[in-house]
């Protein structure tokens, strides 16, 4: 055993107050001082927290941040999203396996760099983009390549690296980082103007109770998918029988195309904060967490920065703007690279420091939450239109957007368009006008929703985002018409397959499956059954699957033959010879022709 | 305290159950029969294999978790949830290396006779041929991966029967396998043959050695009876 090594884990485990539920960050901070969790350390983990060793290798085994294997000093994660791939990432890819002399995946032999792709790091708006241990790389480009390198050989520490600073708080010293906003329509309620602390002291004027009325009368949404009232989970959460109820923000924005959380969490933390307040009095909480994205993780000092000052300004802390009896913190939890957390019962496995996967419901989160609390689990977003209505009132609020979709979205637009960014539309808002907005010309599909969307083809661009028509947790990725659908669904089925937790059959085996199927149809040895096959497939995945990843995973490929099915049906044909497309007869029989030493007569 | 009754329907039936009670255990008692895989008596329900599908008010949802309520319709026996079922019981034998003709579980072997019950001859999906180990360093029992479908009874039976902990799940998606409280080796475990953890696979994937072949194929559990029928039985009482 390493003496020096059991003394590092032991140390990092009693700053963790030996805590098995605080696990993510037990193994975040042990890989990043020894550049792995290994056997020896999850030993050692295990012991010291006492935990069963299995767990701590499930939890390890779970997250993409986290390895048994060493790895290089400096890792390069390079983003390899369908937008990082429009925008040319396959020939960074090349640039940066040329430049250290491996291939993706693979470790310098003096264990410097390590390459590897991640997926979507919420960058699509100034991709291709990497991430380099913690800093964030956006703008690459193939020629950027061999000064990158040299200077990280130089200084050992991306972190050192002078990068231009990016625009609004990007340059904040504790931000310190080259990503830009990309604000290009600031709409009423995000992005306008806003008074620090208005909302909330309208709100401890009213009643708990009242504060939950004004949430249903202004009929707000979750703006994180699901598009649930949040007027009404907060009612629930109230209503839950426990001693301590918890605020939850899920900040995991791993929905690939969409990059609005990062932008609000940079500009708008402030309408953030007290959303989460807000909360925290309408359902008798205290405490509230922010659940972060691995990959946001150069935003933490910040936000903890920024939590401070609120509270010094009694927005947050002890006693809230004087009120007796009403204490509200926030900390932040880090995520450690895994899209599954973003589901609401995930996330609260992987704050509780288990592995990411969702639980089983009933009990919901607001009945039996985090540690089993009851717990309200709402979007970044949501918490920073609660402030707003408390602040405009909710009869003002109801007035944007259309009746059933009251006020704005946030929409992260990127991919083929010349002005990629972040956009507040009222709800209501066309396809055609954002398109427009965004200066997307020859436009042959946009995916709205992310991938567990749907693509959207010509006919549908008079369609509105909103609830009842196109809902979306901000993602919209425009696609002109010299993409390959075929090919853009396989490699979002590739993110899925990848991103499964793998927990029940149908979307752990049926993705697999799906994408096997359409790499067949692409390599040409489709045939005209396999649609069926397809849809099928998707059908019983969609059904069973245990939780909102599994029921959306086969979208994708289903989306993309009801609207583009000409593109698929254009590369599968029948063979004249009767044969299977998909089965090579002189493939088969090749081994043993060889073996027989003659060829076949027949082929 | 008397607790009242529930009552609510499956495919018509009327069936009453008690509060508390999952659409899966109310069945059970009724005799009605919900092809299930991972869902075992007195384990907590794990939920994963989907098999138990069936169609609540109109929405899809696991019977093995879901409570009853007053006046709730529940489908089971339809031919759409029976061709789910096909599905996942497909992908189940594709994603592992299932050689029923010289298992030695084969007809003691819950996958292999709901395939049977649900008339599949061969899956419709292509095999997957995982690289799976196997496992043979403890005395007494047998781990082949080949054969897991990661139905989790095993990690369930041995935290909260035995006390043990010694199975848990590692890795995420298609590369999710069981995994041992130990760096390696089933043997370094402190896990006991007469454990709950090892009655309870329902597959071949953990199995007691030297007792194979005990029964001959043809004499075995589901040889004479398809998979259900013990449930089923109590109905025709
Ligand atoms: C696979 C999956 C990923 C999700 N990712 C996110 C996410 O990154 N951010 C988010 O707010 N909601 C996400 N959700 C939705 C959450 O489960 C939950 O509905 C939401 O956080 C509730 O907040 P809201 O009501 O304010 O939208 C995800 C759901 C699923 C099934
Ligand atoms: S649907 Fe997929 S992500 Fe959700 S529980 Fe099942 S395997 Fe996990």
């Amino acid at each position: 055993m390493n003496e020096t090594l059991q003394a590092t884990v032991k140390k990092i485990c009693e700053e963790n107050g030996n805590d098995r539920t605080k696990m993510i960050n037990i193994v975040k901070s042990v890989q990043k001082k020894i550049g792995c969790v290994n056997n020896e350390s999850i030993d050692s983990i295990a012991k010291q927290v006492n935990a069963p060793r299995v767990d701590v290798e499930g939890v390890v085994s779970f997250y993409a941040f986290l390895s048994k294997e060493s790895k290089g000093k400096i890792v390069i994660r390079l983003c390899n999203d369908v937008v990082d791939k429009i925008k040319g990432v396959d020939k960074v890819a090349e640039a940066f396996c040329d430049e250290l002399g491996i291939k993706m995946g693979d470790t310098t032999s003096d264990d410097t760099f390590t390459l590897e792709y991640t997926p979507c790091i919420g960058m699509c708006d100034q991709a291709p983009a990497a991430l380099i241990n913690d800093t964030v790389v956006t703008d690459l480009s193939p020629d950027k390549i061999k000064k990158l390198i040299s200077d990280l050989k130089e200084q050992n520490d991306p972190s050192k690296i002078s990068f231009p600073k990016g625009d609004g708080n990007n340059a904040h010293e504790l931000v310190n980082s080259m990503v830009n906003n990309n604000i290009l329509k600031k709409g009423e309620v995000i992005f306008s103007d806003f008074e620090s602390g208005a909302s909330l002291k309208k709100a401890l004027s009213m009643k708990p109770e009242e504060v939950i009325g004004v949430i249903k009368t202004s009929s707000l949404r979750g703006r994180g998918g699901a598009g649930f009232p949040t007027g009404l989970k907060w009612e629930f959460t109230r209503a839950a029988k426990g001693d301590r109820k918890i605020v939850m923000c899920n900040a995991d924005e791993g929905e690939p195309g969409t990059f609005k959380d990062r932008v609000i969490l940079t500009e708008r933390y402030d309408l953030l904060f007290e959303g989460m307040a807000i909360a925290g009095y309408a359902i008798g909480s205290d405490a509230g967490i922010i659940y972060l994205r691995g990959e946001y993780l150069y935003l933490k000092n910040f936000l903890e920065s920024m939590i401070g000052k609120a509270k010094e300004n009694g927005f947050l802390g002890k006693k809230i703007l004087g009120l007796e009896g009403f204490d509200f913190d926030i900390r932040i939890q880090m995520g450690a690279g895994a899209y599954i957390c973003g589901e609401e019962s995930a996330l609260i496995s992987s704050c509780e420091g288990l592995r990411g996967d969702p639980k089983t419901r009933p009990p919901f989160p607001a009945q039996k939450g985090y540690k089993n609390c009851p717990t309200t689990v709402n979007n970044v977003e949501t918490f920073c239109c609660v402030s707003k209505i408390l602040d405009i009132g909710a009869e003002k609020f109801v007035q944007i957007g259309t009746k059933g979709s009251t006020g704005t979205k946030v929409l992260s637009i990127s991919g083929d368009c010349k002005k990629p960014g972040i956009y507040e539309f009222p709800f209501g808002v066309t396809l055609e006008e954002l398109l427009g907005d965004a200066g997307a010309e020859d436009v042959q599909a946009v995916l709205v929703g992310g991938p567990s969307g749907q693509f959207i083809a010509s006919d549908g661009f008079k369609r509105k985002i909103c609830f009842t028509d196109l809902a979306t947790g901000g993602s919209i990725v425009i696609f002109n018409k010299q993409r390959n659908m075929l090919e853009i669904a396989d490699e979002y089925m590739a993110f899925f397959e990848e991103e499964s937790c793998g927990y029940c059959t149908p979307c752990r085996v049926g993705n697999v499956l799906l994408k096997k199927c359409l790499e067949r149809i692409i390599d040409g040895k489709g045939e005209p059954k396999d649609l069926d096959y397809l849809n099928e497939l998707g059908e019983s995945i969609k059904l069973t699957s245990r939780c909102g990843l599994g029921q959306t995973s086969p979208n994708p490929v289903l989306t993309t033959i009801k609207n583009f099915r000409s593109q698929y049906e254009s590369i599968i044909k029948e063979k004249k010879d009767g044969m299977q497309p998909g089965f090579d007869i002189k493939k088969a029989i090749n081994e043993a022709e060889n073996l027989t030493g003659r060829k076949s007569v027949i082929f | 305290m008397e607790q009242k009754a529930i009552t609510f329907t499956i495919d018509g039936v009327e069936i009453k159950g008690s509060p508390g009670q999952t659409i899966m255990q109310a069945a059970d008692e009724a005799g009605v029969y919900i092809p299930r895989l991972c869902y075992l008596k007195d384990l907590t329900p794990h939920g994963s294999c989907r098999i138990c599908t069936v169609m609540v008010n109109g929405r899809s949802q696991a019977a093995c978790t879901q409570p009853i309520t007053e006046g709730m319709v529940v489908e089971n026996n339809t031919d759409a949830l029976d061709e789910h079922r096909r599905n996942i019981v497909d992908m189940l034998f594709v994603e592992g290396n299932h050689y029923c003709m010289f298992c030695e579980k084969s007809g003691n072997c819950e996958l292999q006779a709901m395939a049977y019950r649900l008339g599949i001859c061969a899956p419709k999906y292509p095999y997957l041929f995982p690289q799976s180990n196997v496992d043979a360093s403890h005395p007494d029992i047998l781990i082949d991966r080949n054969r897991c479908i990661l139905c989790g009874r095993c990690v369930i039976a041995s935290r909260d029967v035995d006390g043990k902990n010694v199975f848990e799940f590692v890795g995420r998606g298609p590369e999710k396998r069981i995994a041992v409280n130990a760096e390696a080796k089933l043997s370094d475990t402190d896990i006991d043959v007469t454990d709950k953890a090892a009655q309870v696979c329902p597959v071949g994937a953990i199995i007691k050695k030297r007792v194979g072949f005990a029964v001959p194929i043809g004499e075995r559990l589901y040889d004479k009876e398809p998979i259900g029928s013990d449930i089923e039985s109590k109905k025709n009482k």
